[in-house]
C-alpha cells in the first residue's frame, strides 16, 4: 500500500465500526449476559443465577416444541418456496413452445411476472388480515364458505383451521410460501435471463425436453441465487414471529392452540414481556442466535457446489 | 537503511505507535464487553431516583392539597387507549391543568408494554398510567421489580367531595383487592364491572325466552335455538380468557367463595379433589357435547364473535361489562343489549343473583413518577364525583365511586341492566385475583380450557391440566407473598 493509505482506511472503517459494535454486538453481548440472571424485565435489579436458565429452558416442552416447529418450517418452507418458484421463473422465461428456435416463456409471461409479485409488496401485517378473513373459522371465511356452499363440510361444524393442532401449521406454512413465492420467481427470472441463450438454442436442437432442459441447463446454471434464496428462506423460516402471533390462538403472543403452533420467538416474547420472566427469555434469544448461526453454516457447506463459467 | 523506528513513522505509514493508539481506541469500545455482567447490574436504570423522586416538586401539604403538589409543574399521562377511547383523559388533565396550573403531557397509546418498558428500565417512567390492555405491562411484573408506588396515602387522604371521609372510604366495597399485591394496594382499579352472559333482549322477546336462572333452563334455550338455526352460547375462543370467565364463575357459584379462594391461594385441591370445579366444568362441557355451541366460535376473535352475536347468529355470549361500549357501531340500535348473570347449578352455594363484579382498567402510579405528588393528587381527583362523572360521559362506563355518576346521566341498556344487576347481587359478588397474580398459570387454564371447548380433552383432563397449573405457581419462591383471607 502506499504511504498513509492505512490510516485513511482505518479512519473511515473506525466509525462504523464503533456504530456496528455498539449496535449490533453489544446487544448480544448484553442478552448473554442477561441470560445468566433472573432479570425481570422493568427494572435493573436482579441476580446472577449461573446456568440455571438454559438447564430450564431444555426441559421446557414449549419451548423444545418450538424448536421441532421452527426444524419443520426449515425443512419445508424453503423447499417448497424454492421448487415453486422455480418452476413458475422457467415457465415465464423458457417454458414457452419454442418457434423457429427461439426461447420464450409462456403465453402472456410478462404478466404473471407482475401478478406473481403482487404478495410481495404487501406487509405481512396485512397479509395476516388477508388470510385471518380466508380462514375465518365460521361460515364466514372464505375457505369455509366455498367448502360450505359445495357441501363439503357440514355448515354446523366448519373446519376451524387456526384451532385445528395439525392444521395450524400447514396453514401458517401456506401464508409464508404465497407471500415469497412471487419475489424468487422474479430473482430467478432474472438469473436465467443472464444463462446465455445459445445454450438453451444447443440443448433444443439436440432434441432435449423442457424438463431435461430445466435440470441439465437452468438448475446448475442458476445454484448461486438458489443457494441465497435458501438462506434468506431458512432465515424466514426460523423467526415466523408477525405470522403467529398475529394470527394463531391463545393469549400472549398466540401459539397455541395448546402450543401447537409455538415458535421459538413467540415463546421467548412472551416470556419476556408477558411472564415477565425476562433472563429466561435472553437464554431462549441467545440459544436461537446459535442455532441460526449453526444452520446458516451448515446450509452453505451443504449446497455448495463447483461454479460454472458460463 | 537501518532500523525502521516509530519516530520515522509519518514517513513510513501506518507506524506501531499509532496501531497502538487505535488499537487503543478499539478497545475503549470492547473493554466493555469483558465486564458485559457488571455492566448489565449498573447499565440502564439509576436505581436511587427513585429517592430523588419523592423530594422532587413537593411543595408545602395542607387540607386542600395534602400530598404539596406545587403549582406549575410538569405531570405526564399515559393511559390505554382501548374500549374507554382515551377523551376522559383529556378532560381530567384539562380540568387538573386549570385547578393546579400544571402542563400535562398526554399518551394515548395500544403500546402500553412497548412505549413505557424501555421508560420503567430506564428508570424515568411517567407519572400516572392506565395500564391496560393486550399489551399491558402484567402488574405482578412490575410489582416484583418494585416499580410501583404504594397508594395507601391516596386512599387514606381526605376525599374531595367529603373531606370528613378518607378516599377508601368512599369507593364499592371490594373494588380495590385487584389491585393488591403482596397485601399492598399497588394499582388502582377505576373502572367498576360486571361480568357474566348477555344476550339480546329483542331476540328473547321474539323467541319467547325467559331469563334461565338454572342450567337446565339455560341448556333448553340453547337447544330452541339450535333448532332455529341460531347458536346456543357464543365465546371469544381465539383469547380462551373470555371462556375461563364463564367456567370460573360457576366455579364459585358452585362451591362458594371457599372454591374461588381455592383457586386463588393455589390450593392443592383447587381444581382435581374440588367437587365444585368438577361441577361446573361438566356443564361447560355439555353445551359442547350438545352441539350448541355457535359454529365456528372456538377460533374467532373477539370481535368477530361479539359481531356474530350482534347479528343474531347466537342467543348468548360471555363477556365483561365493557361489551356495550366495544360493540357500540356494531350493535343495532333495536338489540336492546341485556346483562345477566352465569345461571344456576344444582347445588349452589351462591344464589342466581352472585356476579363476578370487581373493579378493571388498573390505573397506577410508578414509584420512580417524577412528580409523585401530581400523580397522588391526580388520582385523588379521579375519585371525585366531578371526575367521575366525566367518565361515564365520555366512556359510558361506571366507576369505583360509590354512587359516583350524577343524577342526570342517561345510561345505555346494556350498562343500565350492570346497575341492576349489581343492586340484585347486593354484597353476593366475588372476583377471581390470580390472572393478575399469576399471570403463566392464567395462560396454561386458558389453553386447557380452548383444548375443552374444541373437544379435545374431557372435563377430567381439563381439570388435570388447571390442577397442573397451579401447582407450578406455587412452586414459585415469588407466589409466598400473595394471599387472601
Amino acid at each position: 500500500m502506499r504511504k498513509g493509505q492505512y490510516r485513511f482506511v482505518a479512519g473511515f472503517l473506525l466509525a462504523p465500526l464503533a456504530l456496528y459494535l455498539i449496535f449490533v454486538i453489544w446487544p448480544y453481548v448484553q442478552t448473554i449476559g442477561y441470560s445468566f440472571t433472573d432479570w425481570k424485565g422493568q427494572s435493573q435489579t436482579f441476580s446472577f443465577v449461573g446456568l440455571d436458565n438454559y438447564k430450564a429452558l431444555f426441559q421446557d416442552d414449549v419451548f423444545m416444541g418450538a424448536i421441532w416447529h421452527n426444524i419443520l418450517f426449515l425443512v419445508f418452507i424453503p423447499v417448497i418456496t424454492i421448487l415453486l418458484a422455480l418452476f413458475f421463473a422457467f415457465m415465464v422465461n423458457a417454458g414457452g413452445r419454442g418457434r423457429a428456435g427461439g426461447v420464450q416463456g409462456v403465453a402472456g409471461s410478462g404478466f404473471y411476472k407482475i401478478v406473481y409479485f403482487f404478495p410481495q409488496v404487501l406487509s405481512l401485517a396485512i397479509v395476516a388480515v388477508l388470510f385471518g378473513a380466508l380462514y375465518r373459522s365460521d361460515s364466514g371465511g372464505l375457505l369455509n364458505g366455498i367448502l360450505i356452499k359445495l357441501g363439503l363440510v357440514d355448515a354446523d361444524n366448519p373446519i376451524e383451521w387456526m384451532n385445528e393442532p395439525h392444521l395450524v401449521l400447514w396453514c401458517l406454512m401456506a401464508v409464508v410460501v404465497w407471500h415469497g413465492v412471487g419475489f424468487y420467481l422474479v430473482l430467478f427470472s432474472a438469473a436465467m435471463q443472464s444463462v446465455p441463450r445459445d445454450i438453451y438454442e444447443a440443448a433444443l436442437l439436440d432434441g432435449a425436453s423442457r424438463t431435461h432442459t430445466f435440470f441439465r441447463v437452468t438448475l446448475p446454471l442458476l445454484w448461486d441465487t438458489v443457494q441465497t434464496a435458501w438462506v434468506y428462506l431458512g432465515i424466514i423460516a426460523m423467526d415466523m414471529f408477525v405470522l403467529v402471533s398475529t394470527m394463531t390462538q391463545g393469549t400472549g403472543y398466540g401459539g397455541g392452540p395448546d402450543h401447537h403452533s409455538e415458535v421459538m420467538a413467540n415463546v421467548m416474547m412472551r416470556n419476556f414481556l408477558y411472564y415477565g420472566k425476562s433472563g429466561y427469555a435472553c437464554a431462549m434469544g441467545v440459544i436461537m442466535l446459535l442455532l441460526t448461526l449453526v444452520l446458516s453454516v451448515v446450509t452453505l457447506r451443504a449446497t455448495r457446489r463447483e461454479r460454472i463459467e458460463f | 537503511m537501518g532500523s525502521t523506528s516509530a519516530e520515522n513513522s509519518s514517513a513510513e505509514g501506518v507506524g506501531r505507535r499509532d496501531l497502538i493508539k487505535r488499537s487503543a481506541a478499539l478497545g475503549l469500545i470492547s473493554v466493555p464487553t469483558m465486564s458485559f455482567l457488571s455492566a448489565c447490574a449498573s447499565g440502564g436504570g439509576d436505581d436511587s431516583s427513585g429517592d430523588k423522586g419523592k423530594d422532587k416538586g413537593k411543595g408545602k401539604t395542607s387540607k386542600t392539597n395534602p400530598f404539596g403538589v406545587e403549582k406549575g409543574g410538569k405531570l405526564d399521562v399515559v393511559v390505554f387507549k382501548g374500549g374507554y377511547g382515551d377523551d376522559y383523559a383529556k378532560a381530567w388533565e384539562a380540568s387538573f391543568d386549570k385547578k393546579w396550573g400544571t402542563t400535562s403531557a398526554h399518551t394515548g397509546t395500544q403500546e402500553i408494554t412497548g412505549k413505557l418498558q424501555p421508560r420503567f428500565n430506564g428508570g424515568n417512567p411517567p407519572d400516572i398510567v392506565d395500564d391496560s390492555g393486550a399489551q399491558q405491562i402484567k402488574l405482578d411484573v412490575l410489582f416484583k421489580n418494585g416499580n410501583l408506588l404504594d397508594l395507601a396515602a391516596v386512599l387514606d387522604a381526605p376525599s374531595i367531595d367529603d373531606p370528613a371521609k378518607k378516599v377508601r372510604d368512599t369507593l364499592i366495597p371490594g373494588t380495590l383487592d385487584p389491585g393488591l399485591q403482596g397485601g399492598k394496594v399497588v394499582a388502582l382499579n377505576y373502572i367498576y364491572t360486571v361480568w357474566g352472559l348477555w344476550y339480546s333482549g329483542k331476540l328473547f322477546k321474539e323467541k319467547g325466552w325467559e331469563v334461565p336462572k338454572t342450567w337446565d333452563d339455560f341448556l333448553a334455550i340453547c337447544k330452541d335455538a339450535k333448532s332455529q338455526g341460531i347458536g346456543g352460547l357464543a365465546h371469544q375462543g381465539k383469547y380462551p380468557y373470555y371462556i375461563n370467565v364463564a367456567i370460573m364463575d360457576l366455579i364459585a357459584k358452585q362451591g362458594g367463595l371457599d372454591a374461588m379462594k381455592a383457586i386463588d391461594n393455589l390450593d392443592p385441591k383447587a381444581f382435581v379433589g374440588s367437587d365444585a370445579a368438577a361441577a361446573a366444568i361438566d356443564a361447560i362441557y355439555e353445551v359442547v357435547e350438545k352441539g350448541y355451541l355457535m359454529p365456528g366460535t372456538n377460533a374467532l376473535t373477539h370481535t368477530e364473535s361479539q359481531t356474530r352475536w350482534n347479528q343474531y347468529k347466537a342467543a348468548f355470549i360471555t363477556c365483561g361489562s365493557w361489551l356495550e361500549n366495544e360493540q357500540l357501531k356494531q350493535t343495532p340500535t333495536d338489540f336492546d343489549m341485556k346483562f345477566m348473570p352465569m345461571p344456576s347449578l344444582s347445588g349452589d352455594k351462591l344464589p342466581f343473583e352472585a356476579i363476578r363484579a370487581g373493579s378493571g382498567e388498573p390505573f397506577i402510579i410508578p414509584a420512580k413518577a417524577g412528580n409523585l405528588p401530581g400523580a397522588q393528587e391526580f388520582m385523588r381527583s379521579m375519585l371525585s364525583k366531578e371526575w367521575s362523572t366525566l367518565f361515564a360521559q365520555k366512556a359510558n362506563s361506571l366507576t369505583i365511586l360509590k354512587d359516583g355518576v350524577s343524577d342526570g346521566v342517561q345510561l345505555r341498556p346494556g350498562t343500565q341492566s350492570t346497575v341492576d344487576a349489581s343492586k340484585a347481587a347486593g354484597d353476593n359478588t366475588f372476583n377471581y385475583l390470580y390472572p393478575n397474580w399469576y399471570s403463566e398459570m392464567d395462560v396454561s387454564i386458558q389453553n386447557a380450557s380452548n383444548e375443552l371447548m374444541s373437544k379435545r380433552i374431557q372435563p377430567k383432563e381439563w381439570l388435570k391440566r388447571a390442577q397442573a397449573a397451579v401447582d407450578k405457581a406455587a412452586k414459585d419462591p415469588a407466589s409466598k407473598k400473595n394471599h387472601r383471607d
